[in-house]
């Protein structure tokens, strides 16, 4: 019974309350680059989950015989084969979708939030928990990932999932399309107000000041 | 069947030492050397047997999607396609494979046209040109020597001539094919099957819509020199000249620039200006 509250908890606590992107804020560098559609955001997400869901289970159950002297060169070679993997199933069954994403499936290896979970939740725990805190964590950058391309794609070319919404003045529509939410700075901005509503909704995720600023007039320093 | 097996592994002397080895590898200490290299080495293995796996279960699959894609842009050029249309059939019923010595202009006989990959040439120093500064206004660097164009003909004759053309826009080069009607100086489609501009600005070079207005334009002034590109704005169709200007892309300057050197690059005599004279001369393939 208590396994089974456990097991639902390493899935479903990375979704809100310890996000990967607003919470830990990790994986910010590809949440940025994939987002200015949704098509593109669904595949990524997919597959890097997939990664650190498979990443995880195989780093896990290899974690008692991990020499400390290279255990981050191993969990990177576990990742990268696996990120080879992904890539080379998507160009033969997604051709269309693998030109888009380009470089950056490649890039999962680089992705923070695969080494992070490997680090702090694999090394220490079961193969079976550890796929299941892949899955969950790849749920919530997913979760991120796919608000930040729905407002993207939205506002940036009056489109969902290619499904013309808006329709454009250049095409005689209405809607004059924002150039910004096109470029990769506006990721920035989408994500800076998710994890400011994230915090207001959650206050326990605010962090502590690391210091704090005196009072001028109750102050004990200075000098008269 | 895997009892089978095991009993004939126990019996092999080498399984046996690599057992043996095994069990004293994981008994030891995680620091010690011997375990640190092995595990190192064991790990390598195993990854390079997965990855190469993957790599040539799926290359066939790769390859075949790699040159459906490239058929279909070709008949997507030359206005073959719909939604119904099997693209291998299509394809081999109504294009033509050719290739073509860029400088003079001929068609070279004596090699396989259907192998020849125009990309990869252009990169081997064996069957490519440097192009020289000031002529490389395409920012390409090297040309091959050959080109591989395609030919649609109906009834003997040619209907259409497709042409591969590339060139730098603001981030990356922009690989496409641009096809003529008979007279190779009427534009019938282009599109860009590779390219990686911003999505939405000049990533626009994809839009139906704007690759439409390139339909009936014309590439050669009265003097014989290129005369099409793409201007900034929306171009005045009661103009007189407007048969050379295409709409730029809003917001894509750069792009815009990139297309209209490319274009002007490939259709001049550093490109198929010698091919597409002789092709008028002579009417046909």
């Amino acid at each position: 019974m208590s396994a089974a509250i456990e097991t639902k908890k390493i899935l479903t606590e990375p979704l809100v309350n310890n996000n990967p992107i607003t919470l830990q804020v990790l994986g910010i560098c590809s949440a940025l680059a994939v987002t200015s559609q949704m098509s593109t955001s669904l595949i990524m997400a997919v597959a890097l989950t997939a990664v650190t869901a498979c990443s995880s289970a195989a780093i896990s159950s290899i974690r008692n015989h991990i020499p400390g002297s290279i255990r981050i060169i191993v969990q990177m070679t576990i990742i990268a084969s696996l990120v080879i993997v992904v890539d080379q199933v998507l160009k033969a069954f997604a051709y269309e979708i693998s030109k888009q994403l380009s470089v950056f499936v490649g890039l999962i290896i680089t992705n923070c939030i695969v080494m992070g979970r490997a680090e702090a939740f694999a090394m220490k725990n079961p193969p079976m928990a550890s796929f299941i805190d892949g899955i969950g964590n790849g749920a919530g950058y997913s979760l991120i990932l796919i608000i930040v391309a729905f407002f993207r794609e939205l506002f940036g070319s009056g489109k969902l999932l290619g499904i013309e919404i808006f329709p454009l003045t250049k095409d005689g529509g209405w809607y004059d399309p924002n150039g910004l939410m096109l470029l990769p700075p506006s990721a920035f901005f989408i994500i800076g107000l998710l994890i400011w509503v994230f915090r207001q909704w959650k206050p326990e995720q605010l962090e502590k000041a690391d210091f704090k600023i005196m009072d001028i007039s109750h102050g004990e320093g200075g000098h008269h | 069947m895997s009892n089978g097996i095991k009993e004939r592994l126990d019996k092999c002397e080498h399984y046996q030492k690599f057992d043996a080895y095994k069990d004293k590898i994981l008994a030891l200490g995680n620091d010690s050397l011997e375990k640190t290299i092995a595990v190192a080495l064991a790990l390598c293995f195993v990854c390079a047997i997965l990855v190469s796996f993957a790599a040539v279960a799926l290359k066939p699959l790769q390859i075949e999607n790699k040159a459906l894609d490239m058929k279909k842009n070709i008949l997507e050029v030359a206005g073959l396609l719909d939604e119904n249309t099997d693209i291998n059939q299509a394809f081999s019923d109504q294009v033509e494979e050719k290739l073509v010595d860029i400088q003079t202009g001929n068609y070279v006989d004596d090699m396989d046209a259907v192998k020849y990959d125009q990309r990869k040439a252009a990169k081997d120093p064996e069957q490519s040109i440097i192009i020289a500064r000031d002529d490389d206004i395409a920012s390409i660097k090297r040309k091959a020597k050959i080109a591989k164009v395609y030919l649609v003909k109906k009834g003997g004759a040619i209907d259409s001539i497709i042409l591969p053309i590339h060139g730098y826009g603001l981030w990356s080069t922009m690989y496409g094919f641009l096809a003529l009607e008979a007279d190779g100086q009427t534009v019938k489609s282009i599109n860009f099957y590779d390219q990686g501009e911003t999505p939405g600005l000049g990533g626009e070079v994809v839009n139906p819509n704007w690759r439409a207005l390139w339909k009936g334009k014309k590439v050669y002034g009265e003097s014989g020199k290129v005369e099409l590109g793409l201007i900034k704005g929306v171009v005045n169709t009661s103009k007189p000249g407007s048969e050379y200007e295409v709409d730029g892309l809003a917001g894509a300057t750069l792009t815009s620039l990139g297309v209209s050197n490319l274009v002007k690059y490939w259709m001049s005599d550093q490109g198929f200006s010698a091919y597409l004279d002789k092709v008028r001369i002579k009417g046909e393939g």
